[in-house]
């Protein structure tokens, strides 16, 4: 009857993620009654107990190296194992990449209901309700997960890591692992680079910024604010920018604390991707742009004459 | 080579979003349905230029939903395919989607199954998951490349931060998403070839669901956005500083 999380790590280093997924594990345990646990698959490289921080009692560990390769087939099987053998109730991803492979298959197999995209706890007052994003951004929806068993994978950045003090305890679950039909072939990040979809903050530039030549002072910022940088679509269409930057309906979706957008009209295909964001600041010289509508803050000016002043004012405040 | 893909009708991307009946149904008055985006631009387009490599192929196309879908259906069989199924029935959720599609695709011999990365109605990204664990095969999700060698398929996916590379043996399912294919419109001739292909309804299965939508809600208002002088971006980013917090 108890709440486990999904931790995934990037060769052995526990992801921003999946500490809120933890903190939200713990919460929902917390809620239940209950305890929460962790189920690490691989080996971590940091000190598992560590993570009873983020008050979780137990972490479990499947260390097999076959691991290590995300195949979506095998971690549905030996999630479910150790889902079983831990007598899960709940199972917590974070809808990252991994979780959008994982979590469905998961679900499917226990025949659980799955909310994923979740924004905030579930309400127990009527059964168990999930909220969660719907309409690209433009909605919520309340989901009632009707079956035993459930899985909840949370949207990144929706739910605030909790740290405090504690120490887990770290048991090795023996779960066979199951032959793999999938074989990686590379691995390509873009290093160097905050990663889009983990970035708190966002630098986005659009049509406005008239051609690729003007990325600099973009990248100037960005890099002044650990920001990412991001575009719209016809500036990766073009070519001007990289296609890993497009955001919008048929681009990422992020959910940064803050974004940035600098001649972008937002349109509501653009927005679609980005309107989660917590601070939106826009900068654009029409007054009529869309963009200002969901803005936080804005400059009606022109780019060219007001970003480099912002970044002087940057790097004063630095 | 026998390929299915899987279509879905969601509201046009710039559809007004509206909720009725004390915020539980959508108001649909109005709003022209699209095929989704990635089901069409990516899954799709993907399977016509994969038949156009090898003419042999079978090109099936799968959507469940009422008879309202079958505009739908016909648009994407004017873009290509041989022939559509229409599993008539009101799925509850994703988990009822996928239910139906795997019992239609069971022992029908497909190598490739291919969804969408999401809807953009509710952006469960879960049916290409659900599915391949029903019929207990691969699944690569949110993948921007795909090519075939005989029993394999190679693709590149999307990871945190980057993109890799695997092989997988088929029969398997894939969530498409952007960089698989470029947008096709469809032409005279498509259009015509559509009206005759076969669209064949079949009876759904025993529905199953396990999640069900209590409520719709829309986000609060904007406060509004607060404007400064174009001749002062420093007070912006003080604003942005000490108000808001942000940098
Ligand atoms: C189905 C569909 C899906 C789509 N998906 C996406 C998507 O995922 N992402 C996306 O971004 N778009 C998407 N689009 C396209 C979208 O509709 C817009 O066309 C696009 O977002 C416009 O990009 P933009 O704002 O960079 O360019 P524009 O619309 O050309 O806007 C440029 C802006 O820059 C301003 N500007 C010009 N010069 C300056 C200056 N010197 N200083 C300051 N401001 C200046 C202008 O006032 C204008 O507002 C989609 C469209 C469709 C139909
Ligand atoms: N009613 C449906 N009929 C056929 N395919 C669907 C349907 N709903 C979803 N799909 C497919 O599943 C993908 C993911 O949908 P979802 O899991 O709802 O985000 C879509 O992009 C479609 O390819």
């Amino acid at each position: 009857m108890s709440v486990l999380v999904f931790i995934d790590h990037s060769e052995g280093t526990v992801k921003k993620n999946s500490l809120e997924a933890l903190s939200y594990g713990a919460a929902l345990a917390a809620k239940m009654g209950t305890d929460a646990a962790g189920l690490v698959l691989g080996t971590l490289t940091e000190d598992a107990a560590s993570l009873g921080k983020y008050g979780i009692k137990k972490v479990y560990q499947v260390s097999d190296a076959a691991l290590n390769v995300l195949d979506a087939q095998v971690y549905a099987q030996v999630i479910t194992e150790a889902a079983g053998k831990t007598g899960a109730q709940v199972l917590v991803f974070s809808n990252t990449t991994t979780g959008k492979s994982v979590a469905p298959r998961v679900a499917a197999r226990m025949k659980a209901g799955l909310v994923s995209g979740a924004v905030a706890l579930p309400d127990l007052q009527n059964g168990f309700v999930v909220k969660k994003n719907v309409f690209s951004g433009k909605a919520f929806a309340h989901i009632a997960i009707t079956s035993a068993q459930k899985v909840i994978a949370v949207n990144p950045n929706a739910f605030s890591i909790i740290a405090g003090e504690g120490s887990a305890t770290v048991e090795a679950l023996g779960v066979s692992v199951p032959a793999s039909k999938v074989k990686v072939v590379a691995t390509n990040k873009i290093t160097g680079e905050v990663p889009l979809t983990e970035a708190e903050k966002v630098v986005s530039g659009g049509r406005g910024l008239k051609g690729p030549e003007h990325w600099g002072m973009v990248e100037e910022m960005a890099k002044l604010l650990g920001a990412a940088t991001a575009c719209s679509r016809p500036v990766a269409d073009a070519h001007w920018r990289p296609h890993h930057e497009h955001v919008g309906q048929t681009g990422f979706a992020i959910a940064p604390n803050l974004y940035i957008a600098i001649g972008i009209s937002g349109a509501i295909q653009h927005l679609a991707g980005v309107n989660r964001s917590k601070c939106i600041v826009v900068i654009n010289k029409d007054p009529e742009a869309p963009f200002f509508k969901a803005a936080d803050y804005g400059i009606v000016g022109d780019a060219f004459e007001v970003v480099p002043k912002m970044i002087e004012a940057i790097k004063a405040i630095r | 080579m026998k390929i299915l893909v899987c279509i879905s009708k969601t509201p046009d991307t710039t559809a007004k979003i509206a909720f009725t009946e004390n915020n539980t149904k959508f108001v649909s008055d109005g709003v022209q349905w699209i095929i989704n985006p990635y089901d069409e631009w990516y899954a799709l387009v993907r399977a016509i230029e994969l038949k156009e490599k090898d003419p042999s192929t079978v090109l099936h196309l799968v959507t469940v939903g009422g008879a309202d879908t079958e505009p739908i259906i016909r648009k994407a069989l004017a873009l290509g395919g041989d022939e559509a199924y229409r599993i008539n029935a009101e799925p509850g959720d994703a988990y009822a989607v996928a239910t139906q599609i795997a019992a239609l695709a069971k022992d029908q011999g497909y190598d490739l199954i291919l969804t969408g990365k999401e809807t953009i109605d509710f952006n469960n990204s879960a049916t290409g998951g659900f599915l391949a664990e029903m019929l207990d095969v691969p699944y690569v999700s949110l993948a921007t490349k795909l090519d075939l060698n005989g029993t394999s398929a190679t693709l590149n996916r999307e990871i945190e931060g980057g993109e890799e590379t695997m092989e997988v043996t088929l029969p398997m399912v894939v969530s498409c998403q952007k960089g698989m294919a470029e947008a096709r419109i469809p032409n005279m001739r498509g259009i015509m070839a559509a009206r005759t292909k076969p669209l064949k309804v079949v009876e759904p299965v025993a529905l199953d669901t396990l999640t069900s939508v209590v409520q719709y809600e829309l986000p609060p208002a904007k406060a509004g956005v607060k404007l400064v002088p174009a001749d002062n971006p420093a007070e912006l980013v003080r604003l942005l500083h000490e108000e808001a917090k942000m940098i």
